[in-house]
């Protein structure tokens, strides 16, 4: 399989997934339960999860892993598990995905600040090592650093993947903020300065992801592009906010919606675009729809 | 104001916990907080003059930077830290009732839901107002917040959630609370939360932001 980065420098715009959460408590995952221990006990619903993106048209899947760190699987007893979660949330990924769709294995924060002391950089290295190798033995090819809000978690993160694993490594942070105040991680880093840290320690993709809406992705975007014209770009918005509507959670951005999205993204340099929160297999149906008709 | 004091405050604003700490490096080989308060009381200003006139207007210097979007997690962290060394010469005097705190702050978040970056912080932020803060923790039940209600019966509640899924559980808290303690005065915050859902809850209080919450306490203490 011919490599993401090189897909992007050949000219291609590619399609990633949308949201897992949201599909698993659609499926049932009740709040409070372990989203990765579905894995191993609801091995069919997580697949289906899975084909859908691919019908939906998306180049490459995630994996069910992003709380698949040692601390989070911790809490619910499941500390001992880490390889096997992780495994069995590649394998299934690469079972919707056959030879040809990308298997990105999600990793998400562990939670823990390294500021404060919580949590040493080395136990940190450890505890992505542990997740990312069991990423890739059950057949993930990229292995995605994701929603991260902390620069040296992130360039920690980086740095685990690269010398671990053979995988691709991508990493995208979250920038909460608006036009008037400009955006930052909740640790205060601009779209600028983590861009140009995660290029510098290692990353072969880079992005943002979550955040509140596609269009202030087009705004982040352009930053992003300010620093570096040619790192491949992955975009992955949130369906907007979220708000409660009788006892249900509702996300404002249709599919339809976000479509309309798409070519601005491009424009400013996009070169994944995919969801996150609040998307769904329509959302990514749509945005392939757009960038496969824009190719002619 | 003391000269003493005005130091002090600026500390705490500016996150300089001590002498030998590196941050801010303007103030790189000055006293920190740690010295400046044992200082303030060596010069015989009264405790409760220290807590009210320079730790908690640094706190609240800091927390209003943070709601404006110009001070981000780590200035707060920081700020805490250096609140927490000058508090550390303080303690002796809340024990002996020599000052008097704002009022006891219990806080939370939700259960199903593990997030606690958002609820220290507010924590810190609540602490650093002046009130003594019970911190129960994450995934924390309904018969916890009850329980620890009957222990501290003049507690204000503040309830955290960071997901969509789990701030429904926020609801179900607030309704048991409310059908106890009527009049229990309780706070909710969380990246989902909105005015609205609030309002929809029967919940005392929203804000977007920390500072937020320490405006409104100090009605609520008037």
């Amino acid at each position: 399989m011919k490599k993401i980065k090189e897909r992007i420098l050949s000219g291609e715009i590619l399609i990633s997934d949308g949201a897992w959460g949201t599909m698993l408590h659609s499926k049932g995952l009740k709040m409070g339960e372990c989203p990765e221990k579905w894995n191993i006990d609801h091995r069919a619903e997580v697949l289906d999860i899975a084909k859908s993106y691919v019908s939906a048209g998306a180049d490459m899947i995630e994996t069910n892993s992003f709380g698949g760190n040692k601390f989070k699987l911790e809490y619910f007893g499941l500390g001992q598990k880490v390889a096997e979660v992780n495994k069995a949330a590649a394998e299934i990924s690469r079972e919707a995905a056959g030879d040809n769709i990308h298997v990105l294995g999600s990793v998400g924060p562990t939670g823990k600040i390294i500021m404060t002391g919580d949590i040493s950089l080395e136990e940190l290295y450890y505890c992505f090592k542990e997740q990312m190798e069991a990423l890739e033995s059950g057949g993930a090819d990229a292995i995605l650093i994701e929603t991260m809000f902390d620069l040296e978690e992130a360039k920690c993160g980086i740095k685990a993947a690269k010398e671990i694993t053979k995988c691709e490594v991508i990493c995208t942070m979250t920038f909460d903020g608006n036009d008037d105040i400009g955006f930052h991680t909740m640790m205060g880093t601009t779209p600028e300065a983590a861009a140009e840290s995660l290029i510098e320690a290692g990353a072969d993709i880079i992005g943002t992801n979550c955040g509140n809406g596609i269009e202030n992705m087009v705004r982040i975007a352009k930053q992003i592009r300010i620093v570096d014209k040619k790192i491949p770009l992955l975009i992955q918005a949130n369906a907007g906010l979220p708000s409660m509507i009788n006892g249900k959670v509702v996300f404002s951005e249709t599919p339809d919606f976000i479509a309309k999205w798409i070519h601005p993204l491009i424009n400013v340099g996009a070169n994944i675009i995919g969801g996150c929160c609040g998307t769904t297999p329509e959302h990514i149906r749509k945005i392939a729809g757009v960038v496969r008709n824009s190719k002619g | 104001m003391s000269d003493t004091l005005e130091r002090l405050m600026n500390c705490v604003e500016l996150g300089k916990i001590n002498k030998l700490s590196a941050f801010p490096p303007s103030l790189k080989g000055q006293d920190g907080a740690d010295e400046l308060s044992k200082l303030a009381l060596d010069e015989g200003i009264n405790p409760q003059v220290i807590l009210n006139q320079a730790l908690i207007p640094g706190m609240s210097k800091i927390g209003e930077k943070f709601s404006q979007g110009k001070a981000f997690v780590p200035e707060m962290l920081i700020s805490a830290k250096a609140m927490t060394a000058a508090m550390k010469h303080l303690k002796p005097f809340f024990a002996t009732g020599e000052i008097k705190r704002n009022g006891v702050f219990v806080i939370g978040t939700v259960f199903g839901d593990l997030h606690d970056i958002g609820k220290n912080i507010v924590a810190m932020t609540i602490e650093g107002a002046g009130w003594e803060v019970i911190d129960l923790g994450v995934d924390v039940k309904p018969e916890k917040f009850i329980e620890t209600i009957e222990k501290y019966p003049n507690c204000v509640v503040g309830l955290s959630a960071l997901l969509t899924t789990t701030m429904a559980n926020m609801e179900v808290i607030v309704k048991e609370i409310k059908n106890k303690y009527p009049d229990k005065v309780i706070l909710v915050g969380g990246a989902p939360l909105s005015q609205d859902y609030c309002n929809k809850i029967g919940a005392s209080f929203y804000s977007r932001d920390p500072q937020g919450a320490v405006e409104y306490l100090k009605k609520v203490a008037a």
